[in-house]
């Protein structure tokens, strides 16, 4: 399945947040958004996925759904919504719950999600309970469970000191490397960026227009190795992000 | 000699260890105390009555009020109070509530409730339920009715306000997160909406418990036979104040119970909060 915006524009009142942007996402690939604090490439991602409306223009699906899909577009948070309520197993079945699975069907997907992110043991765990790495594994089983067409993530590891950072950007490229999912990643970390990306995308400041677009062609498993290669990349990046983030920096708040 | 002898010098420098400035205030739960508390109190007081330096007319002894509650759970009539108090308070709390928390949800969720509903609530709840009484008297009769409506009334507004309160409090996050992954209106607020406004639902319900507790005496003041506000309010009427001490007493022991079952019912329910 393909996503794609056209002409899409937005604005919060009088404040012109996005302003014609014009993109294509690509299935079996990680694309990247990047962009100074304030840029909209939140608004963006949210607006892809239906959880906005657009003041202009769309975003489109194209192709046909993958079989046994229940949430085509599914995001990752930030801060991981997951209910504190809920037990690890709980939090999955939530948003399985709603589908007419049977007990069995659902308690399969749970035990195979949380196979697949090493969760097993944390089954019974309650939120609170678990270090904020292990909850947005959680929310990234969570995700998987519904066997989504597009994982939208949003600033997914930003909550997170950088050794887990780390931690969690390999087990991305590790659950890649398997799966081939196709997702749409916003960050304001160029290294996330550079490790991560298929392509990456350059917001401009607001409004967030479509500054360029970044292809970085080496396998993502390699990335770690020959991460001295990726530095004129990530020079590349910051060349196109440093005046807007600095012009970003200076701004008065005015929303 | 003088430069050798320096270092030496400035290793004799007066050495102290940093002084700890942190800690405190954080109160810490001391088990016993508060028994020990009200034991010293009542023992305090029995020990004034009984070398006189508190009059009898001033405040019975303890013990004349437990010589009174013998001669209540005697005569039978202990059950009988507690009994139809229990009944009251139960019947009324329990519709007060659960209507609360149905116009709270109403208005936590639906914008026409909120602009309609809201401010009626804000114009009610302040009004003192016992001053309507009389209306209460003249719509549900003189029996049980108008008893059951004053606590129901007194326990209603103050539901709304928390339940509502705690719709409003739930995290946005986690509610875009169910509608992300495509859950239904009522799956959002049943296991969403609902469970996260529990924590301040059920501090209305401990609020909503005292206020119960103190409508009932008032609403026991009028054409009650029975009833510990009933009785209260006789013993008070023939200055029988070692009876009167015996009914304060048991309303004080009925809202701990109270108290207790919600603090059981917080900690069973909201055991995710650790």
């Amino acid at each position: 399945m393909q996503i794609s915006i056209e002409n899409l524009s937005h604005a919060y009142g009088s404040v012109e947040v996005l302003s014609d942007i014009n993109l294509t996402f690509e299935p079996g690939e990680i694309a990247v958004i990047i962009g100074p604090s304030g840029c909209g490439k939140s608004t963006l991602l949210r607006l892809m996925g239906g959880l906005e409306e657009p003041n202009q223009g769309a975003s489109y699906l194209a192709g046909d759904v993958p079989d046994g899909c229940l949430n085509p577009l599914t995001y990752i948070f930030q801060d991981f919504a997951l209910l504190p309520w809920r037990s690890v197993a709980g939090n999955i079945s939530l948003v399985l719950e709603d589908h007419n699975l049977s007990k069995s069907q659902s308690e399969a997907i749970i035990a195979d999600v949380l196979d697949r992110t090493n969760l097993s043991e944390f089954h019974d765990a309650l939120p609170r309970q678990l270090s904020g790495g292990m909850k947005q594994r959680v929310a990234i089983a969570r995700a998987l469970a519904v066997r989504p067409a597009f994982l939208l993530m949003d600033e997914p590891l930003s909550a997170l000191d950088s050794q887990t950072r780390e931690l969690l950007m390999d087990d991305l490229v590790d659950l890649w490397a398997r799966e081939r999912f196709s997702a749409c990643y916003v960050t304001h970390n160029l290294s996330e960026a550079v490790r991560l990306g298929h392509k990456v995308i350059v917001l401009s400041r607001r409004p967030g227009k479509v500054r360029g677009v970044v292809d970085i062609r080496m396998p993502l498993e390699e990335r770690r190795e020959r991460a001295a290669e990726l530095e004129d990349v990530q020079q590349k990046l910051w060349q196109m992000m440093r005046e807007e983030a600095l012009a970003a920096d200076r701004e008065l708040a005015n929303v | 000699m003088s430069d050798l002898l320096e270092p030496a010098e400035t290793a004799q420098v007066k050495r102290q260890k940093v002084p700890f400035r942190g800690g405190g205030f954080k109160p810490r739960p001391i088990r016993f105390v508060a028994p020990l508390v009200f034991l010293a109190l009542i023992l305090f007081w029995e020990l004034g009555s009984q070398t006189g330096v508190i009059s009898n007319l001033v405040l019975p002894a303890p013990s004349e009020a437990y010589r009174a509650f013998v001669e209540l759970f005697q005569s039978g009539l202990l059950w009988k109070h507690v009994s139809t108090s229990l009944y009251r308070l139960v019947f009324g709390w329990s519709i007060g509530t659960a209507l609360g928390i149905m116009v709270g949800l109403l208005i936590g969720l639906f914008s026409l409730a909120r602009a309609s509903l809201l401010p009626l609530t804000s114009a009610f709840f302040p009004i003192p339920k016992i001053a309507l009484l009389p209306l209460f008297i003249i719509w549900f009769g003189i029996g049980e009715g108008s008893k059951v409506a004053t606590i129901l009334f007194g326990t209603f507004f103050p539901t709304v306000i928390a339940t509502y309160g705690g719709v409003d409090n739930v995290e946005r996050g986690l509610i875009r997160m169910g509608q992300s992954f495509g859950m239904s209106w009522l799956s959002i607020v049943r296991k969403i909406i609902l469970p996260g406004a529990l924590p301040a639902i059920l501090s209305g319900a401990r609020i909503s418990a005292s206020i119960a507790i103190i409508l009932l005496v008032a609403a026991e003041m009028i054409g009650a036979e029975y009833g510990i506000g009933a009785y209260v309010l006789m013993a008070g009427s023939l200055f029988a104040t070692d009876q009167l001490i015996v009914g304060v007493a048991m309303l004080s022991v009925l809202g701990l119970c109270v108290s207790w079952l919600i603090g059981r019912a917080e900690k069973a329910l909201l055991n995710w909060r650790g």
